[in-house]
Formats: C-alpha cells, sequence, structure tokens
C-alpha cells in the first residue's frame, strides 16, 4: 500500500503534467473513498449476501447451516396469511401517513416556520417526540392506551366524558389505528424539520413578487410554495414510505404484533421468526423480500420523480 | 452528467451504490457539490484542489449516510449477534481457569428473578461466595423475562452464552444441547458417588437433562393452578372452590353476576392462556395422549386436543377476562390479581410472589389469597391429581468454569434452598430445603404437586421452540376467535410434523 505519499504528492501538484496528475487525482479518490468502500461492503454487502445464503436453508441459528430448502421458504411465506397481513398492514402504515401524517406536518411547518408569535417554543415542543426514545415512547404510548381507566389517560378522558373505555391495543380492528396515533406523534417532528428547512430555502423574492402580483395566502402556498418544496417533499415521502416498511420498535414493544397478528409489519414478522421460533433461514428469506420491496420502491420512486428540481436550477 | 465526473471514477462507483438506496436527501447534496465542482473548474487550479478534498469529504459524510440506511433492513437475521451480543469476558477467562484455579476468574450469570427481595438475596449469595473465593468475580445480569428470552437467543446464536443463566429445561435447552452450547455436568453431578446428584428430587433433576446428559439443575419446580381471591369468592356466593369443569363455568357466571372479573389474563404474552389450554388437554387425555402426539404415535388433531378448544371456548363464551386481555401482558394480570380486581388467575408456584411486587403496598392481596389446582373436566381420561408444571433451574453455559459450576452447587445448597423456600420465591428441589417453607400455600401446592403420578412439563417449554411458538400463537386464536379449535391444532400438527421428526 502506498497510503503514506498520496497526500503530500498532491499538494506538491505541478501545472501542466496532465497525465500523472490525473493518476495522482484517480488515486487520492481512491485512498480517500477507500474507509467508506470497506465499511460498506462489510457492514451492509455482505450481511446481505449472507441473508440471501441462509434463506435457502432450513436453520435454527445455531452452528452451520446444512439443511438445504432451496425456494421453500420464499414459497411458503407467500402462502403465509401472516405475512400477507403484514403485507397489508405496512400499505396501510404508508397510506395513513402520507395522507395524513405528511399534511399535518406541512402545515404546521408553514405555520411555526414563519413569523407566529412564539413559533420557536411551538417549534420545540412539537420536536420533542422525536428526540424521545422509540421505546420510551412506546412504553409511555402503552400507559396512555391502558384499558383500565384508572390507570389510562385517554380512557381517562373518554370516561370523564362520559364515554365508554376501550382497549385500544387489544382489539384487532382498533389496534392499527391506534399504533398510527403513536406513530405519528413521534414522527411528524421530524418531517416538520425537514419542511421547514425547505421553506427557508425559499427565496422571498418570489413570494413577494406573488404577492405583488395579486396572489393570495392560498395560491401563494399553492403555486409557489408548494411546488419550490418539491425536492423536500420527495425525500419526506421516500424517508417515510420505507420507514414505514421497516417499522419494528414500537409495535413489537406496543403489541408485540397483537392481537393474533392483527398489527403485524413485516420487521415483526422477520423477528419472530428469526428470533421467537428460531427459524433463522425462514427469517432471512423475509428479510430478502423485505429488502427487495424497498429496493424495488426505491428505483421505481427515483424513475417516478425525476422532475426539475426549480431552486437548484437543474 | 457522469462526463462532469469523469475524473472520480471511483466516486461515480459510488454514486450508482447511491441511487441503488437512493437517498434523495444525500443525492441533492451530491448535486449541489457537483454545482460547486463545476464552478471551480473556472477557477484557479490551487485553490481547486482544495476544493476537491472539500467534495471528498462530502462523498465520504454521504457514504457513511448510505452504509447506515442500508444496514437496517438486511443485517438483523443475518447478523444476529453483531446486534445485542455483549461483552463476555467470561469466555476468555474459562480456559485459562482450568488449568490455574488460583487465577482470576469471572462468572457470568443471567436471572430473571426481578422481584426484590429474590434479587437481593441473590446478590447477597454471591457476595458471600466472593468473599470467601477472593480469586472470582459473579458477574450478575437481571433480565426481565421475555427480555432475556430475546437476549438468551441472541448470544446463544453468536455461540457465547452466559456460564449460568435462568432455564426452563425441556424443548429449548435440548435445541442449545444439541448444538454444543452448553456444558454437560454429568461427572461434576456424580462425583463423590454421585454426592451433588443425590441432594436433589430426581424428577426436577430430569427435566435439565438430555439423552441422558445433565446441562443444569433445577432450584425451583412447581406447578400451575388457580390462585384465588377469597374475599371476591365470597362476595359472589361460592364457598368452596371449584373441583368440576362445570362447578367451575357455575363460579365463574356467579362471579360475573356479582360484577367482579373472574378471571386475570395477560393474553398478549400468549402462554397465560396458552396453559389454560393446555390443562384441559391434561385433563381430557391424560399422559397417553401427549406422549402419543409427541412420539408420533397420534396426533395433535386427536380428540382430547380439539375438545380441549370446545371447553375453552365455552368459557370465553362467559367473557370472564378483564377488558383487553388480549392485549396485556403477564404483568398486567399479576397487577389486577394483586390489587383485588379480579378473582382469579391460572398461573404457577411463582405467582404471589409477583401478585405482591405488582400490588401499591407490596402485599399483594395477603391472606385472602388461595390456591385449587386445575378442576377436573367431567368425562375426561386423565387423573384429577395430574398436573401440569414446570420450575426454574440453572442452565450451564458450554465456556462454564469449575468455578462457575462450583458456585452452582454454592447456590443450590439446602441452606441456599431453604432462604429461597422462606422468601416464598421457590418450592424446593434440594432435600432440606422445604425446611424453608412456611407459607401454607405453598406446602398446599407442594402437597399438591408431590402427589401427581404425571406430571407434565409446560408444553411451551416441552416441545421444540418454533412449535411452542405455534401453540401459544395458536392458542391465542382460539382466545380472539379467530381460529376454531380444529384450525388450531391442525396448526399445531403441521408444526410437529416438521419440527419432531
Amino acid at each position: 500500500m502506498q497510503q503514506v505519499p498520496a497526500i503530500p504528492d498532491l499538494l506538491k501538484l505541478k501545472k501542466g503534467s496532465a497525465s500523472p496528475r490525473k493518476f495522482r487525482d484517480n488515486l487520492t479518490v481512491f485512498l480517500f473513498l477507500l474507509p467508506a468502500v470497506t465499511l460498506f461492503l462489510v457492514f451492509v454487502l455482505y450481511p446481505i449476501l449472507q441473508s440471501v445464503y441462509y434463506s435457502l436453508f432450513s436453520w435454527k441459528g445455531f452452528g452451520p447451516a446444512v439443511d438445504f430448502v432451496g425456494v421453500n421458504n420464499f414459497k411458503n411465506i407467500l402462502s403465509d396469511k401472516v405475512f400477507l397481513k403484514a403485507l397489508k398492514n405496512a400499505l396501510l402504515i404508508i397510506i395513513f401517513s402520507l395522507s395524513i401524517q405528511l399534511p399535518l406536518s406541512l402545515l404546521l411547518a408553514t405555520l411555526v416556520g414563519r413569523d407566529l408569535p412564539g413559533r420557536v417554543f411551538f417549534r420545540t415542543v412539537f420536536f420533542m417526540p422525536y428526540v424521545l426514545s422509540e421505546v420510551i415512547t412506546a412504553l409511555m404510548w402503552l400507559f396512555i392506551y391502558n384499558p383500565d381507566p384508572e390507570r389510562g389517560f385517554i380512557n381517562a378522558v373518554l370516561i370523564f366524558f362520559g364515554g365508554t373505555s376501550h382497549a385500544w391495543l387489544a382489539k384487532p380492528d382498533l389496534v392499527m389505528p391506534a399504533i398510527f396515533v403513536a406513530l405519528t406523534w413521534k414522527y411528524f417532528g421530524f418531517h416538520m424539520l425537514l419542511f421547514m428547512t425547505g421553506l427557508q430555502n425559499i427565496p422571498e423574492e418570489v413570494e413577494e413578487a406573488g404577492r405583488m402580483d395579486g396572489a393570495n395566502i392560498f395560491q401563494s402556498f399553492w403555486y409557489i410554495t408548494l411546488p419550490l418544496l418539491g425536492s423536500t417533499i420527495r425525500t419526506s415521502v421516500y424517508l417515510s414510505v420505507l420507514g414505514s416498511i421497516q417499522q419494528f420498535i414500537l409495535v413489537w414493544i406496543m403489541t408485540k404484533g397483537g392481537p393474533v397478528n392483527a398489527s403485524e409489519t413485516l420487521a415483526t414478522y422477520m423477528y419472530r421468526f428469526g428470533f421467537v421460533r428460531f427459524q433463522l433461514g425462514y427469517g432471512s428469506a423475509v428479510a430478502i423480500y423485505m429488502f427487495i420491496l424497498c429496493l424495488t420502491f426505491s428505483l421505481i420512486y427515483q424513475r417516478l420523480t425525476r422532475q426539475p428540481d426549480y431552486l437548484s436550477g437543474l | 452528467m457522469r462526463a462532469h465526473f469523469a475524473e472520480n471514477k471511483i466516486a461515480g462507483l459510488l454514486l450508482d451504490l447511491g441511487q441503488l438506496k437512493e437517498d434523495l436527501r444525500i443525492r441533492e447534496e451530491v448535486v449541489s457539490a457537483r454545482l460547486k465542482y463545476n464552478l471551480l473548474k473556472t477557477q484557479k487550479e490551487k485553490k481547486m484542489s482544495r476544493k476537491i478534498y472539500t467534495i471528498l469529504s462530502l462523498l465520504l459524510v454521504a457514504a457513511f449516510a448510505l452504509s447506515a440506511c442500508g444496514a437496517k433492513a438486511t443485517e438483523a437475521p443475518a447478523k444476529p449477534a453483531a446486534t445485542e451480543a455483549p461483552a463476555q469476558p467470561a469466555a476468555t477467562d474459562a480456559p485459562a481457569a482450568t488449568e490455574a484455579p488460583a487465577e482470576k476468574v469471572t462468572v457470568t450469570w443471567w436471572h430473571i428473578s426481578t422481584a426484590e427481595n429474590h434479587k437481593a438475596e441473590w446478590q447477597k449469595e454471591a457476595d458471600d461466595y466472593m468473599a470467601s473465593h477472593p480469586n472470582v468475580t459473579i458477574e450478575i445480569t437481571v433480565l426481565d423475562n421475555e427480555a432475556f428470552k430475546t437476549k438468551l437467543t441472541t448470544v446463544m446464536q453468536s455461540g457465547e452464552p452466559p456460564d449460568i443463566f435462568q432455564s426452563w429445561g425441556g424443548g429449548v435447552m435440548n435445541e442449545y444441547a444439541n448444538a454444543g452450547l452448553l456444558k454437560d455436568i454429568t461427572a461434576d453431578l456424580d462425583a463423590d458417588g454421585g454426592a451433588w446428584r443425590n441432594t436433589f428430587a430426581s424428577g426436577a433433576l430430569g427435566v435439565y437433562a438430555y439423552k441422558d446428559k445433565n446441562y443444569g439443575v433445577p432450584w425451583d419446580m412447581g406447578m400451575i393452578g388457580f390462585w384465588y381471591n377469597k374475599a371476591l369468592f365470597k362476595q359472589a356466593g361460592i364457598d368452596n372452590p371449584p373441583a368440576t369443569w362445570t362447578e367451575f363455568i357455575d363460579d365463574v357466571k356467579k362471579l360475573k353476576a356479582a360484577g367482579i372479573t373472574p378471571i386475570a389474563l395477560g393474553e398478549g404474552d400468549k402462554w397465560p392462556g396458552m396453559h389454560m389450554w393446555a390443562y384441559l388437554v391434561t385433563r381430557l387425555g391424560g399422559k397417553a395422549n401427549f406422549e402419543g402426539a409427541l412420539l408420533r404415535n397420534g396426533s395433535f388433531t386427536d380428540g382430547p386436543f380439539i375438545e380441549a378448544g370446545n371447553k375453552l371456548n365455552e368459557l370465553i363464551a362467559i367473557e370472564p377476562f378483564q377488558d383487553g386481555f388480549l392485549g396485556a401482558t403477564y404483568g398486567d394480570e399479576a397487577t389486577a390479581m394483586g390489587n383485588g380486581k379480579a378473582a382469579m388467575e391460572l398461573m404457577g408456584q411463582w405467582a404471589p410472589a409477583v401478585e405482591k411486587d405488582n400490588s401499591p403496598d407490596k402485599n399483594g392481596i395477603g391472606d385472602d389469597l388461595g390456591f385449587f389446582p386445575f378442576p377436573m373436566v367431567e368425562g375426561g381420561k386423565g387423573d384429577a391429581n395430574d398436573a401440569v408444571g414446570g420450575g426454574n433451574g440453572f442452565g450451564i453455559g458450554k465456556n462454564a468454569s469449575p468455578e462457575a459450576i462450583d458456585f452452582v452447587k454454592f447456590l443450590t445448597s439446602a441452606e441456599h434452598q431453604a432462604t429461597l423456600a422462606k422468601l416464598g420465591v421457590a418450592i424446593p428441589v434440594v432435600k432440606g430445603g422445604e425446611a424453608g417453607l412456611s407459607d401454607p400455600l405453598m406446602i398446599e401446592l407442594q402437597k399438591t404437586f408431590a402427589a401427581a403420578q404425571y406430571f407434565q412439563l409446560y408444553y411451551d417449554q416441552a416441545l421444540p421452540p418454533a412449535m411452542g411458538s405455534v401453540i401459544n400463537d395458536s392458542t391465542q386464536g382460539i382466545f380472539a376467535g379467530t381460529l376454531s379449535p380444529e384450525q388450531a391444532a391442525q396448526a399445531i400438527e403441521d408444526s410437529a410434523a416438521a419440527e419432531l421428526k
């Protein structure tokens, strides 16, 4: 390895010596990238390939994998109703996120991102849930949803106003909306922050010009703010969808995917087989499906959103 | 686009990877980096080299970010060891220790006895041992039951078990033993003419043996039965606890009519309800039924397994459980009992201790607590004395040093067994330990348990983990009404066909 002389060489660059310079440049680039590429290969690519390997075995996680089953794991997963339920739930979270969580974040961002009095206070308050660890969030919402009105906040409020208490996390039809509320509470602050940054990048001149032309506040929002926020929204949607597909911690702590798999997500399904049932081969196959899902989404999304970015002028 | 970037071929390569991952925010950073780069081209070369550093560092940051977000979805199952495995100093110390006993030895011990008095007692015993063996350091990790199971699985898969850990014996232990993760302590038990072995009740010790080799020792053995609130029973007009299923159903109806929650159940954890089904199977089918299914002469779809589901449905139809039982944990169940909010729970010998721990004054419902065995089902082939149960023990990890085993010997001495019994956290399995048993409930439970001719280890422990998990899931399906008794039995049979070869 010739790492040591590389950097001094670059500092001694001469004018006009094109091809050695180019070589040195490439070498520099290569050396700079080496640590990152190494990390990428060891911690990303290698585990992925290992997962692919194990997914072809019926393997309990102890000792070497010997029981080769080919693509049986992959076939069995697709015929498992619980997996399809998990897939459906992932889709449900995505739809909820895109239709409720993001618009809410955008609305709040426009409110606290501008000259509202006390905006710093609100900004901090809104962002606070995102700073909390997911485990704490989940435990907190477990208390809030507690079916016993003496211990659960929501039920206490309901009873106070003359309603009846509900076992939010114990009813198959209530559990997903209940979890989604907790998810929204946890993550809207993050998206709000993204949108706020985006809003700050919009030059005031453009909006001012709009006002001069007689655009009212809604027109200004619709025709100026929204299009100029395009790239931020695309980022936000992207992160939101991937986050929804991989959602695990909140769900696992609050319901373990129950009752009776009603709140199963792809990640809890994977975990159940890998770590509860000791079927790591099967679990790996689930992971591969998740990977394919995320990758496919990424590629399609990239095609679909290859739109001009107004701000950067590209 | 990439033409501008020709000089940075490898950077371009990285961008390809980046596009695979397609983190848009990073992509924008790169785009603006490109813009800067274009601008730079028109500037002086000296400045340029400096700017290149900036861009490169930007890309480096991007690459790190990319590798970070890529790892999430797929890394977990493939590299479980990396995610949670704690430091295991004992592993490296152990081999050295066998050669020179006076050297410093660290013994790792994981237990799940979170109740304050029990935790403190074991800490004291460890301190005592360390005081008399200055070369030994005992590192205790106390974990909650569910967290322990998860964490143990992880370290087992990485092949680095703790020296001493909570074990229930049975199917899970057999898996570990099969994979060579446990230490065979048969020789230690048999040393000096079986001095250590003979201190144990043989049935209890047998739960920690697999293919005639011992991989652990018990420190507690008991049975599951109904713990009930005498005051609430009286309030509902019930004088004696039920002895038969019909009486039991009647009593549940009476409690319900009196406005009392008859049964506390943490079905979100699945295993509490599973025991109800397992007991029904035991009462209906007896020993021959379960052993037939286990040894594959019979099937888990045989009559008693389905009939148990029907009986269970009979009970569920009365809606005897607290609100939200499907999402409740065992902790919620114990809290309901400990605070007098439910009339009974079906639970093992540890129930009174956990109830106390989950009540505000740490005293549970005090003298109101009573115990009755699972009622006999009329016409069942089992015996009314048959018991489902199990106990707690110490599993011994493969790297355990002689010191670790000696410490386990110390922990399971008659004296220490008596202390645990006195605290009400264990039913002794070592001869002489029962001297500490003063709680009339525990004495009653031990007598009931001693009268059992057929003792069935908990289903989810006796069977391979995958099957235990399917049994838990399927019985939860019955409780939720999403699976019929036939469907639940079929799911269990399917799993048995795959696992019990």
